[in-house]
C-alpha cells in the first residue's frame, strides 16, 4: 500500500457519488421495472405454493424422470454464482487491476444467484417440511448431505466475501451518501460500517481478511460444483456414471458464471450509466475469459463424447443416439450451436467484440448452459432401466413458472440489493487507482500533471 | 482385490446338513405357512401342500445358526426406532434371510403378481413393486422377466439416503421409513434396478384397521416419499407369503431362506441351493457387486446376461 499525498477525499467523494446512484435515483422507471420482475417472482412463488398443497405430481415428474428442470436449475443457478468467485477472487489474487469496478456486481450477484440456486435444492424435495432432519440426522454417506455442507458454508464464505470490502465503501457512503438518503438505509450504513474510520488498523484488518476469503472461497467453490456433480456421478446410470463429471460441472459453472457476469455488469453499467469506469476494457477481457472457459467446456465434451461413443456399449448407444439424433438432440444441437459456436464467433471476430455483443454472446451462453444441464439431467432418465420404458417427461406449467420465478428473483434482487449499497466497489477502484498512479510515477519521474492523474483502466 | 461373489458361492457355505444342536426341531415359518395356503391352491393342493409340508418336516429344517461367513458379510443395521417388528428381535430376524427365485420358464407375464402388490399396498395402479417386461431371447421367442427389489446385500440406495430413511434389515431386506423420508429421489439415482417408486400425488387411501403405515407395512403410502418392494417381509415375520408369491397362478416365484436352506412356492419345496446350482440360477447385474438375493431360473434360451 503507497501512501501518497493524493486529494483523497475529493477523489472518495467522486467514485462514491458514481456508486451511489442506484441508491440516490429512484424513481417510476426503478419500481416499473422491479415490479415487472416481482410479478414473475410472485408467480413463481404461487405456483411453488400449489406445488406443496398438491405434491410433487403437479410437475412432469415420474419414476422414471425422477429428477429434471429443478435439478437443472439447481445446479444452474449455483453454476453462475461461480462469477463472483471468478472474476473477483481469481483476479484479486492475480492483481488484475481492472476487475475493480466490476467486483461488486459479480459478488452480489455471486450471493444472489447462489441463493436462488440453493432454494431449488428446497424445491426439489417430496417432502421440505422435513428440511430440518438434514440436521438432526444427516447420513455421511450421501451425495445429498455433501451438497448440503458445501452449499451452505459455500453461503457463509459468499456473504463474507461480498461484506468485507463492503465495509470501507459503507463508512464512504454513511458519510456522504446517508445523510442525504436517510431513515432505514441510514441506520443499516451506521451498523455495518462498524465504525469505519479508515484507520491503517481497519484497513489492514480487511485486506488481510479479504486476502484470506479470497483463497478459501475458491477451493470451497470449486468442492460445491463438484459435490453437484458427485450426486450423479455415483449412481450406476449411464451418461452420469462418469470420472470427468466433477471437472465438467466446475468449468461449466466458471463458463456460465462469467457469462452471467457480463449480463449483469452490461445490464447495469447501462441501467446507471456507468461507461465512465466500466469501459469496453472490462467486457473485453471478461469475453476472453468466457471464451477460454467455453473452449475448455467443448474440450471436456468432446473428450467425453468420444470416449463414450468410441466403445460403444449397449447402454451409452441409445443414450447417445437420444443426444445426437434422437428426441433430445435440439436441445444437444442448441446447446452447441446456439450456447457455444455463435458466443465464440461473437467473441473471436472482432467487430461484433462490442460491448453489446459480448453481452449477446454471454446471454447465449447463460442460457446454453442452461440448456447443457437439462441434456445432463434429462435423457440419462428417459433410458430404460430393465426394460422398464420410460414414461417420457413433459414439462409442466408449475416448473416452467417457478423456473421463471427463479430468473426474475435475480435481477430484482440486485435491483433492490443496490438501492442499499453501492454499485461500485469505491474503496477498491481508489485503491487501485492509488496503486496505479504509483506506478505511473515510478515510471515517469518528471511527471507533474495537473490534478488527479487518470491511470489506465479503473479510473478513466 | 475383492472376491466377486458367484450365483452359488455362498450356498457352498451354508450347511445343508441341518444343525441339530440348536435345540429342538422348528418348523421353518414358510413351511407351516402351507399349511393355511391349501384352500387357495386347486386340484394338487392336498398332494402339493403335503408333500411340501411332509418334505418340510422330513428334512426337519430346524433354524440353523448363522455360518461364520455369512456373519462376516454381515447386514447393515441401523438401529432404528421403526425396524423392530412387533414381535421380532433383532437377533430373531438374523435367523432367517430372505432370498426371492424366480422360476422364468413358467412365468406367463399375466401380471397378478403386480395386482396383488398394487392391492396390498395400495399403490397406483402403473406402480407396483414387482414389474413384468416382456423380452425377447436370443432365440427371438418373447418370455418374461418379473423384478422386484432385488434386495441387495449392499444396497446402493441406503448409502446415498441423506436421512438414513432407508435401511436394511438383519433379515436381508430394505425398507424405508416414508414418516422419515425427505423425497429427495437419490435413492432412486442410485438403484440400479429401477425398483424404487416415488409418491407423486395423493397416494391410494387404505383401511384404517390395516397395521400401517410402518416400514415393513408402509400403507397407506405417503405423499412425497419414497417407495419399494419390502418382500411384504411383515407376512414372512409371521409365516405367511408376500403378495405376489399368493398371487402367482404358476407357481414361478418361491421364497427362500439362506438361512434354513430351503425354497419354496407354497406347492413346492426345495432345497434352495442345490435347486439354484442344479438350475444354473443367475442374478442380475451380478456385476455390479451389490449381492442381489433375488435369483431366476432361465430355461426357454433367455440370455443369462442382463
Amino acid at each position: 500500500m503507497v501512501s501518497l499525498a493524493i486529494p483523497q477525499h475529493h477523489e472518495v467523494s467522486e467514485i462514491t457519488e458514481v456508486a451511489s446512484r442506484p441508491i440516490l435515483q429512484g424513481g417510476i422507471r426503478f419500481w416499473l421495472i422491479a415490479g415487472f420482475f416481482a410479478i414473475f417472482v410472485a408467480a413463481g412463488i404461487g405456483a411453488y405454493a400449489y406445488q406443496v398443497m398438491h405434491g410433487l405430481g403437479v410437475t412432469g415428474y415420474n419414476d422414471s424422470v425422477f429428477w429434471a428442470v429443478y435439478e437443472s436449475n439447481l445446479v444452474a443457478f449455483i453454476g453462475i454464482s461461480y462469477g463472483g468467485a471468478v472474476t473477483s477472487a481469481l483476479l484479486r489474487l492475480a492483481g488484475a487491476g481492472w476487475r475493480a469496478p466490476i467486483v461488486r456486481m459479480a459478488e452480489a450477484m455471486a450471493l444472489v444467484s447462489l441463493c436462488v440456486g440453493a432454494l431449488f435444492g428446497i424445491i426439489h424435495l417430496g417432502r421440505p417440511d422435513r428440511l430440518l432432519e438434514l440436521f438432526t440426522r444427516p447420513h455421511a454417506t450421501s451425495p445429498i448431505v455433501w451438497d448440503f455442507l458445501a452449499i451452505t458454508t459455500y453461503i457463509v464464505a459468499t456473504v463474507v466475501f461480498l461484506y468485507l470490502p463492503l465495509i470501507p465503501d459503507l463508512g464512504a457512503v454513511r458519510d456522504f451518501v446517508g445523510p442525504r438518503v436517510g431513515g432505514w438505509r441510514l441506520r443499516v450504513y451506521r451498523i455495518l460500517a462498524l465504525g469505519w474510520r479508515d484507520l491503517p488498523v481497519q484497513r489492514r484488518i480487511v485486506e488481510q481478511s479479504m486476502t484470506v476469503v479470497a483463497i478459501v472461497i475458491i477451493p470451497l467453490a470449486v468442492s460445491v460444483h463438484s459435490v453437484l456433480a458427485w450426486a450423479f456421478g455415483v449412481t450406476v446410470r449411464v451418461g452420469w456414471h462418469s470420472t470427468i463429471l466433477a471437472p465438467y460441472f466446475v468449468v461449466a459453472a466458471l463458463l456460465s458464471g462469467v457469462a452471467a457476469v457480463i449480463l449483469v455488469v452490461y445490464a447495469f453499467r447501462r441501467a446507471y450509466h456507468l461507461e465512465e469506469y466500466i469501459t469496453v476494457k472490462q467486457f473485453r477481457y471478461l469475453s476472453y475469459l468466457m471464451l477460454a472457459l467455453g473452449l475448455g467446456y467443448l474440450y471436456l465434451t468432446i473428450s467425453e463424447m468420444l470416449t463414450e461413443s468410441y466403445v460403444l456399449d449397449e447402454q451409452t448407444a441409445p443414450l447417445l443416439q437420444s443426444m445426437l439424433i434422437g428426441s433430445f438432440s435440439p436441445f444437444f444441437w442448441f446447446f452447441l450451436i446456439v450456447g457455444g459456436a455463435i458466443p465464440t464467433l461473437l467473441v473471436v471476430l472482432p467487430w461484433t467484440r462490442t460491448p453489446a455483443g459480448i453481452a449477446l454472446a454471454a446471454l447465449l451462453t447463460v442460457v446454453g448452459m442452461w440448456v447443457k444441464r437439462l441434456v445432463i439431467v434429462i435423457p440419462p432418465l428417459e433410458q430404460p432401466v430393465f426394460d422398464r420404458v420410460a414414461r417420457g417427461y413433459q414439462v409442466s406449467i408449475t416448473e416452467i413458472l417457478v423456473t421463471l420465478g427463479a430468473t426474475a428473483a435475480i435481477p430484482l434482487l440486485l435491483m433492490l440489493f443496490f438501492r442499499v449499497f453501492p454499485i461500485l466497489s469505491i474503496d477498491e477502484i481508489h485503491e487501485v487507482a492509488e496503486e496505479e498512479l504509483a506506478a505511473h510515477h515510478e515510471r515517469h519521474e518528471e511527471f507533474t500533471g495537473r490534478g488527479p492523474v487518470r491511470a489506465e483502466g479503473g479510473v478513466r | 482385490m475383492t472376491e466377486a461373489p458367484q450365483p452359488n458361492d455362498r450356498f457352498d457355505r451354508v450347511p445343508v446338513v441341518p444343525d441339530t444342536h440348536e435345540g429342538g426341531p422348528e418348523h421353518l415359518t414358510v413351511a407351516e405357512a402351507l399349511a393355511r395356503q391349501v384352500s387357495r391352491r386347486n386340484v394338487v393342493a392336498g398332494i402339493g401342500v403335503a408333500a411340501a409340508a411332509a418334505g418340510a418336516v422330513g428334512l426337519g429344517l430346524p433354524v440353523l445358526s448363522r455360518p461364520a461367513q455369512a456373519k462376516a458379510e454381515a447386514v447393515e443395521w441401523h438401529d432404528h426406532a421403526h425396524a423392530d417388528g412387533p414381535a421380532a428381535a433383532a437377533s430373531d430376524l438374523a435367523k432367517h434371510q430372505w432370498v426371492m427365485v424366480f422360476d422364468l420358464r413358467r412365468c406367463d407375464g399375466c401380471g397378478k403378481c403386480s395386482d396383488a402388490c398394487i392391492d396390498m399396498h395400495f399403490l397406483q395402479k402403473e406402480t407396483p413393486w414387482i414389474r413384468v417386461y416382456e423380452r425377447e431371447s436370443s432365440g427371438g421367442q418373447k418370455y418374461f422377466l418379473p423384478v422386484p427389489c432385488q434386495a441387495c446385500e449392499d444396497p446402493p440406495c441406503t448409502k446415498v439416503c441423506p436421512v438414513t430413511a432407508t435401511y436394511r434389515v438383519q433379515d436381508g431386506v430394505t425398507l424405508v421409513d416414508q414418516s422419515v423420508c425427505i423425497g429427495c429421489r437419490m435413492c432412486l439415482a442410485a438403484c440400479p434396478y429401477g425398483v424404487r417408486t416415488f409418491s407423486w400425488n395423493e397416494p391410494r387411501k387404505a383401511p384404517t384397521s390395516l397395521a400401517g403405515p410402518t416400514p415393513e407395512f408402509p400403507v397407506p403410502q405417503k405423499l412425497g416419499t419414497a417407495g419399494k418392494c419390502v418382500m411384504c417381509v411383515h407376512n414372512l415375520r409371521v409365516g405367511k407369503f408376500p403378495g405376489c408369491v399368493d398371487a402367482c397362478g404358476m407357481d414361478a416365484i418361491y421364497i427362500g431362506d439362506l438361512e434354513t436352506d430351503t425354497m419354496t412356492n407354497g406347492t413346492e419345496t426345495f432345497r434352495l441351493s442345490q435347486y439354484l446350482k442344479e438350475n444354473d440360477a443367475f442374478r442380475l447385474r451380478e456385476e455390479l457387486n451389490t449381492g442381489p438375493r433375488v435369483y431366476y431360473v432361465a430355461g426357454h434360451g433367455q440370455n443369462l446376461e442382463f
